[in-house]
């Protein structure tokens, strides 16, 4: 006999994402009965480097904003029926979210959680300054990346979400690890793979991958009436994957909700964010999909196949953030009779106002925006039309904010200098916040779990 | 026999990812019946000529048979990423959608296996592509 599949739900995709489609994944994992867990992913590129700034601000503060609203519905049923809980919402700060959380639980009242956080991705001390300049290299900017850093942090791997659960964690709270690896931790702690069995820990990494968006792999962010109807897309289910021995998984959702699992919804996501799909690289393994099958083994319920392992990378990615420079944002909408014709002249007086931004960049939305290219060619390239409902959108760069300023101040002055009927301007100005990506010899991060009970 | 030129999304499916300054995009077959004449169309050279005004410094495809699907990776053409972009757009969520449109040809004896309805008339592309 086959033993019982281990089934993770995952309950969020990014941070952000909605909140009330925990509780029927929670109610399928009870009814399902045998081993469960439930993953939380909120942690996309740059939200990390928001927590961070957030967390300047308030030294309490730094993790996920919507904590609360993710977990308040979910985790009394949870500790009730020993469905454990593994989630990146720690963010920039894991062991304010774990004190959080230990404070919600008393709220309710519930019995008081095993709570473990992951550490070791933050690499943004004085004392890692010399691992990031070798990492990140002798660029022309490296004094201005270190001089203005937000943050840096490591893409952990599985290792210590594995070792926390099997030293009896309840909830595991990491900051930024790889995201498969919220599901290849649990995969690991329950079967007790050996940490380089590549194969099932790529089959895992899969798993994962498919889990970590979410809705992304049950039919949403894929309807395209027409060509692709989903039904109920308005309460669209989240996924749930029956993950076996052998690391293998099936892809299923709540029953009662929306959406829709199939060959092509699964295919999708199996190569979503994957470059060589024969090397996909994560802290736990290579893993390779270039043989994947995806079989369909009932309405809702899709396997995914064939997928093999190599040893994972001596480095682990780092991302480093840093604040240079301002970027300005300003829109203003046309409308009616010749609305593409006055749109087109006020670009072209903003062009001329002003050339001197270090980068700029004008859409008319409703004519040309997000398929184009900074430089404007693509929208040069389309053909006057009679477009009657266009938004002129402005953007800028600029490393000093008193010529960034300008920006808003231009699109603001249309309301009376510009071309006739100009109307809902809205502006903005933000610091820039910019990305470095580097790699770090993987025996520089000692990742570490903390049981905070003990801490 | 006779063929007849429609746009890509007729004959595949796809969706954008991103990663720093690269896109992928997937372009995944409605039938495995259309599956050779999308590897034999939908190349490199004109994928990349597609993208032309996007600058990408390398178009690589990489086939996944298995899948009846192939994936697209396009390098620095997200004009710096998510955090250094100024487009809208900023991660090249609806990059898959200009793909999509890439004209392609399909024999009569594979029309049944197209996703969606003929148009009036001949599909027409759009000036753009013949830049």
């Amino acid at each position: 006999m086959p033993l019982a599949p281990l089934r993770i739900g995952c309950a969020a995709g990014f941070s952000g994402d909605r909140t009330d489609v925990a509780a029927p994944v929670v109610d399928a994992l009870v009814a399902a009965g045998g081993p469960s867990f439930l993953i939380f992913e909120t942690l996309a590129e740059r939200t990390l480097a928001l927590a961070q700034l957030a967390r300047r601000l308030d030294p309490d503060a730094g993790y996920e904003p919507l904590l609360d609203d993710l977990l308040r519905p979910v985790l009394a049923r949870c500790l009730d029926h020993g469905i454990r809980i593994v989630s990146n919402f720690g963010a920039a700060n894991p062991r304010g979210a774990a004190r959080r959380i230990a404070a919600l639980a008393a709220e309710l009242g519930v019995k008081a959680p095993r709570i473990a956080v992951v550490e070791g991705d933050d690499l943004g001390a004085a004392a890692q300054r010399p691992l990031l300049r070798a990492a990140v290299g002798a660029g022309a900017d490296i004094d201005a990346v270190m001089e203005t850093m937000v943050c840096a942090n490591a893409y952990l791997g599985a290792d210590a979400i594995a070792d926390a659960l099997l030293a009896g964690a309840d909830i595991v709270v990491t900051g930024r690890v790889a995201d498969p690896s919220l599901t290849v931790g649990p995969a690991l702690a329950h079967f007790g793979w050996r940490r380089d069995d590549w194969d099932r820990l790529a089959r895992a990494t899969m798993a994962g991958h498919l889990l970590e968006c979410g809705a992304q792999v049950t039919g949403g962010y894929y309807a395209d009436p027409g060509y692709k109807d989903i039904p109920d897309l308005a309460h669209v289910g989240y996924p749930i994957a029956e993950i076996d021995a052998d690391g293998h998984c099936t892809i299923t959702k709540p029953p009662g909700t929306g959406g829709r699992i199939d060959v092509h919804t699964v295919t999708e996501q199996v190569l979503y964010e994957v470059h060589d799909p024969a090397a996909y690289l994560t802290p736990d393994v290579v893993a390779d999909l270039s043989q994947a099958r995806v079989v369909e083994l009932g309405p809702n319920r899709v396997r995914l196949e064939g997928v093999r392992g190599h040893p994972r990378p001596a480095t682990l990615k780092v991302n480093v953030f840093s604040e240079q420079g301002w970027l300005a944002e300003g829109e203003i909408s046309y409308a009616g009779p010749r609305a593409e014709s006055r749109a087109r002249l006020a670009a072209q007086v903003l062009r001329e106002r002003l050339g001197t931004l270090a980068r700029l960049r004008v859409d008319l939305i409703g004519v040309a925006s997000v398929l184009g290219d900074d430089a404007g060619a693509y929208l040069l390239a389309q053909s006057h039309g009679e477009a009657r409902d266009v938004r002129l959108r402005v953007a800028a760069l600029d490393d000093d904010k008193a010529r960034a300023e300008r920006l808003p101040r231009e699109v603001t002055a249309l309301y009376t200098c510009g071309p006739a009927g100009g109307g809902g301007v809205r502006t903005g100005l933000r610091q820039r916040l910019s990305t470095r990506s580097c790699f770090v010899p993987r025996g520089d991060v000692p990742a570490r779990f903390v049981m905070m009970d003990a801490a | 026999m006779s063929a007849r030129t429609v746009p890509l999304y007729r004959a595949a499916h796809g969706r954008t990812g991103d990663k720093g300054n690269r896109s992928n995009i997937s372009v995944i077959a409605w039938h495995p019946a259309l599956w050779p004449l999308l590897v034999e169309q939908v190349t490199e050279s004109r994928v990349a000529a597609k993208f032309a005004h996007r600058r990408p410094s390398r178009v690589t495809r990489y086939l996944l048979p298995n899948l009846q699907a192939m994936n697209f990776v396009l390098d620095d053409v997200l004009d710096g990423g998510v955090n250094d972009a100024l487009n809208l757009d900023s991660h090249g969520k609806a990059l898959a959608f200009l793909l999509l449109d890439l004209p392609i040809t399909v024999p009569d004896a594979l029309r049944e296996h197209l996703a969606g309805a003929d148009e009036p008339d001949s599909f027409q592309p759009e000036p753009w592509r013949h830049a």
